[in-house]
């Protein structure tokens, strides 16, 4: 380059100058490609895993759920076409499969929201300043990391739980034993509600919710945490002047913290779904898990796990579609 | 309060000096005027509330490790006297000795430990690369292969199970291993499995540590990059020398998670080894010999047991959470988390 220098005193200026930068160009990309082939390369682990080993799978997995399989004695096995048997058998043959489908997804759209509400509440808590704040977020933690897998499973067959948790020993005379472990009673509560024109299906949700508790606080880690950092991000200055012009707490909650939060109860809703329809001590997951168990049952569980993912799906998409209109994204830029 | 307040009073003491009396408040009014009002009140109620609140799902939360550390150190007749609930009467350390010597706890502690830890360390760093590559990079194809991490994260991996094991017992890649040796190797029963799904960001909700760390990855300024590559520095070093470093707190959180996933999961364990493999964390949940289960109602006796192995297994977690926990809360803030 620095030919140009001297390039005005002689002739053969022009030639030089085409020729260096070309030359230069020949051996360098541009930073743009440069980038975009960084960027393929930072992604080649994902992409070589996705599909050398992932997509073979989903591919074998979906190709099980239309064969009959046997394994060949000495290894290997061998695979016959059987078109949609498996799903006609799972939807038609086997007795309990529809209605725990029917049950586990019910369950799962009752789920969602006091799950997702509940941890809304306690991130809104566990944000302002209380005694142990530091304390309280690491115990609310907890269950993400230590309640899972081996322990959960060691858990859930816990009969000593139950048996300590239990205060029950204690006669009141009435002759009617009130069992501790379920918190509030139904009971009590519809004698309460009665009188309220509240119909006993919202009354009996409550209640379910409030003696199933353990289970709930259990899956609100995560979300939790999702809400923290969103209500973090909501500069003070717009609560000091909504406090300036008389808003009390209840409207700033409403005007104010709700729409800021809305694309984190966009992203739990989704992350609840997913995390709920994929964890194992789901009701459909564990049925479908016994079904392997049974002979010839491996095929006829991928025929199952397919239509029972199939709907997980929709319900994924009707919920992101009829949350994404209420959002409230506060920078356009 | 005091309607009748008149003008303070002034007296003259010195030529210099006045004083003046001011008909103060006693300080009990004042104190009342202070603290009995609606303001005051609604305050301290509504903290009292939330304390109580907070207390109460903190003890449905530890609940369990209580129970769990009180029954493991109950003697069987503790455990069927009405009498003893949480507290034994005759503590004993009999099951975690028994649980120790005859079901290889340190072989198993060992060989999780390594297993996670190498798992663990290599989704950290691969993740890291991934969701860097997702961040920052204008490619062709980037949102696709995104979408793909997310299909990734949405499909149970229970579904694919059967295929899976299938997989890795006659493992090969497009046909090339076979060409090679004339035979596919099965790779159950050894730690392959998990380490090629870590290094390919694959294994249990790497999806979602990718998602995060990509996140995080698009807060942080161009410009700190751009300055970097102005002063001749290339993007892998930029990389390695800048990036990795500020990301400390997000790497030690999925580290975290990975590490006590692996730790105590028992869905892939149980699809890529059997009982030829080697002995792991999940092997140890059984009643050991040297404890007599044998008799009528021991139920609840075996469930003590079981509480034991549950204590070993996750104190080692709690140890590591312990001294982790900050950067958990820390690295899912800064994540900063949003829709968009």
């Amino acid at each position: 380059m620095n030919l140009n220098i001297d390039a005005g005193k002689n002739g053969k200026k022009q030639k030089l100058t085409i020729d260096a930068p070309r030359k230069k160009r020949k051996s360098r990309v541009s930073l743009d490609v440069k980038k975009a082939r960084a960027g393929w390369i930072f992604v080649l682990p994902f992409v070589l895993g996705f599909f050398l080993i992932y997509l073979p799978v989903i591919f074998d997995a979906v190709r099980f759920s239309f064969h009959e399989m046997r394994f060949v004695i000495g290894g290997g096995y061998t695979l016959e076409y059987v078109g949609f048997q498996n799903y006609s058998e799972a939807l038609f043959v086997d007795p309990s499969f529809v209605t725990t489908l029917l049950g586990g997804i019910k369950q799962l759209i009752l789920d969602i929201p006091s799950i997702v509400i509940f941890s809304l509440f306690v991130a809104l808590i566990l944000n302002q300043k209380i005694a142990g704040r530091a304390a309280f977020r690491a115990i609310f933690f907890i269950p993400v990391i230590l309640t899972t897998g081996l322990i959960s499973e060691i858990d859930a067959g816990n009969i000593l739980n139950q048996y300590m948790g239990d205060t029950s020993g204690i006669d009141d005379g009435s002759g009617q034993q009130s069992t501790a472990a379920e918190i509030v009673s139904v009971m009590d509560f519809e004698a309460l509600f009665s009188n309220m024109m509240i119909g006993t299906e919202i009354v009996e949700y409550v209640v379910g919710l409030v003696n199933n508790i353990f289970n709930i606080v259990n899956r609100c880690g995560v979300q939790m945490l999702i809400f923290l950092s969103g209500l973090q991000s909501i500069s003070p200055a717009i609560y000091e002047s909504c406090s300036i012009d008389g808003a009390s707490g209840w409207e700033t909650f409403w005007k104010i913290t709700l729409p800021m939060v809305s694309p984190m109860i966009l992203v739990n809703t989704i992350y609840t779904i997913i995390d709920s329809f994929t964890a194992s001590d789901n009701r459909v997951m564990a049925y479908i898990a016994g079904v392997t168990e049974q002979s010839g049952g491996d095929v006829l569980a991928s025929a199952m796990y397919w239509m029972y993912f199939l709907i997980v799906i929709l319900i994924i998409a009707i919920a992101a579609g009829l949350l994404s209109a209420f959002v409230f994204y506060q920078r356009k830029d | 309060m005091n309607n009748t307040q008149t003008a303070p009073k002034v007296t003259k003491e010195t030529k210099n000096k006045i004083r003046v009396d001011f008909e103060r408040t006693p300080l009990l009014e004042r104190l009342k005027a202070k603290l009995i009002n609606m303001y005051t009140v609604k305050r301290v109620v509504w903290y009292l509330f939330r304390f109580l609140l907070l207390l109460g799902i903190s003890y449905i939360i530890l609940f369990p490790f209580f129970s769990k550390i009180a029954s493991s150190f109950m003697t069987p007749e503790d455990l069927v006297d009405v009498t003893v609930r949480l507290i034994p009467k005759h503590p004993t350390l009999d099951t975690y000795k028994a649980i120790i010597t005859g079901n290889n706890y340190f072989t198993a502690l060992g060989n999780t430990f390594l297993l996670s830890l190498i798992c663990a360390v290599l989704q950290m760093f691969v993740c890291c690369f991934i969701a860097y590559g997702f961040a920052k990079f204008k490619f062709k194809g980037n949102g696709i292969l995104f979408l793909l991490v997310i299909f990734t994260m949405v499909v149970p991996h229970a579904t694919l199970s059967l295929s899976m094991s299938t997989k890795f017992k006659y493992f090969d890649i497009l046909g090339i291993i076979q060409l090679l040796t004339g035979s596919t190797p099965s790779l159950l029963n050894t730690n392959w499995p998990l380490y090629i799904l870590s290094m390919t960001g694959l294994a249990y909700k790497n999806g979602l540590f990718i998602f995060m760390l990509r996140q995080f990855y698009r807060g942080i300024p161009d410009e700190l990059e751009e300055s970097a590559y102005l002063d001749g520095s290339g993007i892998f070093r930029t990389f390695f020398k800048i990036i990795l470093p500020l990301s400390g707190t997000m790497m030690i959180t999925v580290f975290m998670f990975a590490f006590c996933w692996q730790w105590t999961d028992n869905f892939y364990t149980e699809l890529f080894y059997n009982i030829t493999g080697p002995t792991l964390l999940p092997d140890i949940i059984k009643v050991p010999k040297a404890l007599n289960t044998n008799y009528a109602g021991s139920s609840l006796y075996i469930a003590a047991i079981k509480n034991a192995c549950g204590m070993l297994i996750v104190t080692p977690l709690i140890i590591l959470y312990l001294f982790g926990q900050r950067y958990i809360v820390q690295g899912i803030e800064r994540s900063g988390l949003t829709a968009d």
